[in-house]
């Protein structure tokens, strides 16, 4: 592995950890709560596989800084400027359509992602991906298959499904915003430019929504300021107050 | 577990010479442990008397989901929130089997999901307490998975095959369930003056309603005796309680807790413990519909439905349209 500034592995660390944090805590909200039993279960097991693949990242990211971290440590004591998954993923659960969709939009970068990943030249990273990819790739399959009955489904849900697509379209841009850190890890061979993947996914994406007669909103607009935690959403506050509450009312504590 | 007021439809043991060839034939086979099979004869109350207890028994696994899923997103580390998310999901598990047993018998999930729903068929009790405290996860597990293995364990040897088959299923993954919920309140208990407060406010609290598990005591158990001839149930709910109680209170006793209930004593002349029982009148208004979360559990199902309607719906139509391009392309 060529030489990386560890303080940006780090941050590219937590960037993947991040996400599958707050989007599997998010997922976790449904539990109990969901339209049929099947997906009681489907939404139980994806919050599962981020919450295990959020223990791999944040634990090498411990590593990686060598303050003696855990992943809890890592997980349940930052505070919100401190974290750095994109804006997509803390977004509010909303209706059924709009979580499925969200995850579709996010296991569609997700399984692209690792894929490369794979290939990392850091060994700890490569393997991690391997893990995962083996779980994002059931994870898309699901979700799009999700999106597509519903989007090609009744007058309703297509109409839902369009208006969630709608209200998360903005957010998409920013998994693929490259900056230094980004730039340090491609140039290590450590993980791809995110901005390389925007093609990949497009035509996945697209071809997805496409099945799903649902159209990609006009206009470019994207909001960004997770993935480097200049300004995330008022919603990442609220979730980690009730995340992290027993760690923080109850500090020191074996659990 | 999980199904502790079910009503036979009579209230009274046909004696042999009562019964149509048709019915020595069923009972013969019951005597001699050959299980019923979906396909089989079977008198009209054996199967309405299953239909309400498989059926009630897949409620609770699902209402079951509630009270833990309370504390999904503030469990204090990764490694208990996967546990707990893993667990959940295995309760979402054994109702898709129940209902799927209970089909067999020709009543479909969507119509048992309706009766439920409508309240006219109950789940169990122990779901209409709150989990407060995070202690109460792991006295969840415990006790209330810990009386749930005493029962299923009971019917795996129930005389209906596919109901004795998913029993014999999910008593593996509650086991597990149960060693976990100790672990976790092990912790607890073992932990920082105010862990272990929140171990004794969790025992104190579910003691009584675990009890309540096994149903009322057999002097007051008016539907027992037709389900223990049919060999639906096969234990009495005095003697799992009794079983419960008895391998409970050592566990209490190594947590360094307090016992909740003060009068459990050892009596070596029965060799069992004596305790006491749980407040009947407070049972019989949880059936009824007032326990402290029967109104909300109750409301978060209904609207979980009815939210949900447009999805399947949704997913219907799409199957509907994708089998009809199918069509129209052959």
């Amino acid at each position: 592995m060529a030489e990386v500034d560890k303080d940006k592995l780090y941050q590219f660390l937590l960037r993947m950890g991040d996400n599958t944090l707050i989007l599997g805590h998010r997922v976790s909200e449904w539990c109990g709560h969901s339209p049929v039993l099947e997906e009681d279960i489907a939404l139980a097991n994806t919050a599962l596989d981020l919450i295990g693949q959020t223990q791999m990242w944040l634990g090498y990211a411990g590593e990686v800084q060598g303050e003696g971290k855990s992943a809890d440590d890592l997980a349940f004591l930052r505070d919100a400027w401190d974290f750095r998954n994109v804006l997509l993923v803390e977004l509010p659960n909303g209706d059924f359509g709009r979580t499925m969709m969200r995850q579709f939009l996010y296991d569609a970068w997700s399984s692209i992602m690792l894929g490369h990943l794979q290939k990392s030249t850091d060994e700890r990273i490569a393997a991690i991906a391997a893990k995962a990819s083996k779980e994002a790739a059931y994870h898309v399959e699901r979700s799009s298959g999700t999106v597509v009955g519903l989007g090609d489904g009744t007058e309703e849900s297509h109409n839902r499904m369009q208006a969630a697509l709608d209200y998360l379209w903005p957010y998409v841009g920013e998994m693929f915003a490259s900056d230094e850190i980004d730039l340090a890890m491609a140039a290590a061979g450590i993980a791809p430019d995110p901005a390389n993947l925007r093609d990949e996914y497009d035509a996945l994406v697209g071809r997805v929504l496409d099945e799903a007669t649902l159209a990609i909103p006009a206009g470019n607009y994207v909001h960004k300021g997770g993935r480097d935690g200049r300004m995330h959403t008022e919603h990442l506050g609220h979730l980690l107050c009730e995340m992290q509450w027993l760690q923080r009312a109850y500090p020191g504590c074996e659990w | 577990m999980y199904a502790q007021m079910v009503k036979t439809a009579s209230n009274r043991v046909k004696t042999r010479e009562e019964m149509s060839p048709e019915e020595q034939h069923f009972q013969d086979k019951i005597d001699n442990d050959v299980k019923i099979e979906p396909k089989d004869w079977m008198p009209e109350d054996y199967r309405r008397t299953l239909i309400r207890q498989i059926g009630q028994h897949a409620h609770s696994e699902v209402v079951g989901q509630l009270p833990e899923g309370n504390w999904i997103t503030r469990a204090p580390t990764l490694e208990r929130k996967a546990i707990l998310l893993a667990k959940v999901q295995d309760e979402a598990g054994h109702g898709l089997y129940l209902y799927s047993a209970a089909e067999t018998l020709g009543v479909s999930r969507d119509e048992l999901i309706e009766l439920l729903h409508e309240g006219k068929m109950k789940y169990s009790s122990i779901f209409n307490y709150p989990t407060l405290n995070w202690a109460d996860i792991g006295a969840v597990g415990w006790l209330v998975d810990g009386a749930a293995i005493i029962n299923q364990v009971a019917l795996q040897r129930t005389s209906y095959g596919p109901y004795s088959r998913a029993m014999i299923r999910i008593c593996k993954e509650e086991s597990f369930h149960a060693r976990q919920g100790y672990s976790a309140i092990m912790k607890m208990a073992f932990g920082t003056p105010e862990q272990k407060k929140m171990a004794q406010d969790a025992v104190n609290r579910l003691w009584f309603p675990a009890l309540m598990m096994f149903g009322p005591s057999d002097k007051d158990s008016v539907h027992s005796e037709q389900s223990m001839a049919w060999k639906i149930k096969v234990k009495t709910n005095d003697e799992l309680r009794q079983q419960f109680v008895d391998q409970t209170v050592p566990q209490i006793d190594y947590l360094g807790l307090e016992r909740p209930d003060p009068t459990i004593k050892w009596n070596e002349e029965r060799g069992h413990y004596d305790f006491a029982m749980p407040d009947w009148d407070e049972f019989f208004n949880v059936i009824k519909g007032n326990g402290p979360c029967n109104a909300d559990r109750m409301e978060n199902r209904r609207k979980a439905w009815e939210d949900g309607a447009w999805v399947r719906e949704g997913l219907l139509e799409h199957a509907r349209k994708k089998a009809a391009r199918k069509v129209a392309a052959e």
